[in-house]
């Protein structure tokens, strides 16, 4: 389970552009959960990631796993347990580096990297199949770097390399928003299988409403700070898009936009 | 003629060594590395010193990677400790050697000629010993270089290796992989820095002596033969990028032998260097960095 407690987490602190997004913030993510997050820009979507992750300093409260702190974890040793996939296609993957050699990165996660070979030759077969799964024509494509794929091509390895290993935690930030439509259905139906047949508890933020209703077993909106919208299992449900525009242009309005 | 061709060959093939190094910070980790006009000529001075004092030559080499690598080691403490931005680092580390280097070996140091050198040893004599001295240079250089190429080229194949290369690529993907990036940057700065002091060493065993001044331009100049080497070898991608530095390493070498020889002042070098700095980057049709992520 991951707890979030009581997190307090302030922009520009001591300036005149200081501004607090949580405070006093709290949230609990239940083993094997799927939570789709859905809110307007500056809501605090990805500042809660980001915090979740260790990727943004915060001024009070405290982050859990499995009811042990993490907050004085740095990000990288966040990592061992979690999983990351961002909105930037780019960032997933190495470019410069071949396809196997970005896999096999992956594939020594949690390990250390010393003085043996790099690329894991009888791994290679693995890989293959995992790429087969992705179905996008992948699996020949092992020695071509990776900066050559298409974007959607990217992330779909990106995703392959973020949920390699064992996981606690799959954190999906905008992953879908950098591709064309057909892509993004594509890559969030791998998201939903992977994240299903490993049973993984995963959090993905999306400006998809559709995917924020079709996806995922709890349902989170979330406004300035504040999680104003919070739907699991038949209450989700029975949450249409249309309940979801509905309390969004409310929010809107409120907000003056 | 020939002569000339061979001093060449030797300048590049020393000179190499501070390529492999320049290779490593600019072009595999994306750092602007300025301390290796300050670990150039560290590596050189404690050669001298050590060789006067009357060292085994071949222990002065290693002496030199040590503190080569307390240099990288200095650059890379400041850059991720201390969060200093990189090219500031560089020029910290940079500033700070050359006090250091004149506290070392003073501002010229000169190896008598009746010390040995690794050119002149006995066990380098015993295997080349019926070699000039010029061939025997060409011969023990060529070995150094390839050996050190070779080395890297294994290097880079491990799982440490790879994790170098993905930290210049794609520093956010080291940290999904649970490894600190500030020590994945550090590593490369010692090992970049060792180098371009070996290199250094080696100048001085081949010119039997140390200048404080020999290390201004060795950053161009690294930054020049990696971006000549890999520009030259962009349509090829089966030669690696190792390969391709130390063939930049000659060519420079060479169009600066033929400046020279075509009665261009010594004064100028550095003037000329400049030009052909720029000739190449302009020639390549591209800026250096996109050069190198191409």
């Amino acid at each position: 389970m991951l707890e979030v407690q009581e997190v307090s987490k302030t922009y520009n602190p001591g300036t005149v552009t200081e501004q607090c997004l949580f405070d006093k913030f709290s949230l609990s993510v239940e083993d094997g959960q799927f939570i789709s997050i859905v809110g307007s820009n500056g809501s605090g979507k990805t500042s809660l990631l980001n915090i979740i992750c260790g990727s943004i300093p915060v001024q009070s409260g405290d982050v859990l796993v499995g009811g042990e702190s993490i907050s004085r974890k740095k990000d990288f040793q966040r990592y061992i347990t979690m999983g990351r996939v961002y909105q930037n296609p780019a960032l997933g993957t190495c470019p410069n580096l071949t396809m196997l050699e970005n896999l096999s990165l992956a594939d020594n996660k949690g390990k250390s990297f010393g003085f043996s070979r790099g690329v894991n030759k009888k791994r290679i077969n693995y890989y293959r199949g995992e790429l087969e799964g992705l179905g996008l024509g992948l699996e020949d494509k092992l020695n071509v770097k990776m900066g050559s794929l298409s974007g959607g091509q990217r992330q779909a390895v990106a995703l392959l390399m973020a949920t390699m290993t064992p996981l606690n935690f799959l954190i999906l930030d905008e992953h879908t928003a950098a591709l064309d439509p057909k892509t993004a259905e594509v890559i969030m139906q791998l998201t939903n299988k992977i994240i299903r047949e490993k049973r993984l508890t995963a959090m993905m933020v999306t400006h998809n409403l559709r995917y924020a209703v079709e996806y995922g077993d709890r349902l989170l909106m979330m406004d300035r700070g504040q999680v104003v919208l919070d739907r699991v299992g038949a209450e989700k449900q029975s949450t249409s898009i249309d309940d979801l525009l509905t309390l969004f242009n409310k929010i809107s309005i409120e907000c003056g936009n | 003629m020939l002569d000339l061709l061979v001093s060449t060959l030797i300048q590049g093939l020393i000179y190499a060594l501070v390529s492999f190094g320049v290779y490593i910070t600019y072009s595999i980790l994306d750092f602007p590395d300025l301390s290796v006009d300050g670990s150039f000529p560290l590596g050189a001075a404690v050669t001298a010193v050590l060789l006067t004092r009357g060292c085994n030559p071949y222990l002065t080499l290693l002496a030199a990677i040590l503190v080569g690598a307390l240099a990288g080691l200095c650059t890379g403490v400041i850059h991720v400790k201390l969060h200093v931005r990189d090219l500031l680092s560089g020029i910290i580390t940079m500033t700070a050697l050359f006090s250091i280097n004149l506290q070392i070996a003073g501002s010229n140091l000169t190896v008598g000629r009746s010390v040995d050198t690794i050119f002149t040893a006995g066990p380098t004599m015993a295997l080349f010993g019926g070699l000039s001295l010029t061939n025997r240079k060409l011969v023990v250089a060529l070995i150094i270089a390839v050996a050190v190429k070779l080395l890297l080229d294994a290097f880079f194949a491990t799982k440490a290796g790879l994790l170098l290369r993905a930290v210049g690529d794609n520093a956010f993907l080291v940290t999904s992989l649970a490894k600190d990036k500030g020590n994945v940057k550090l590593a490369g700065l010692v090992i970049s820095n060792a180098l371009v002091a070996l290199g250094g060493a080696l100048v001085c065993h081949e010119t039997r002596s140390f200048s404080a001044t020999m290390g201004t331009g060795q950053v161009v100049f690294g930054l020049a033969t990696v971006i000549i080497g890999v520009a030259l070898f962009r349509r090829f991608s089966f030669v690696k990028g190792t390969t391709a530095v130390v063939v930049g390493s000659i060519l420079y070498k060479l169009c600066i032998a033929v400046a020279l020889d075509l009665g261009l002042p010594p004064n100028m070098m550095k003037l000329i260097t400049a030009v052909l700095f720029l000739l190449v980057l302009v020639a390549s049709g591209r800026k250096g960095e996109e050069i190198i992520h191409a």
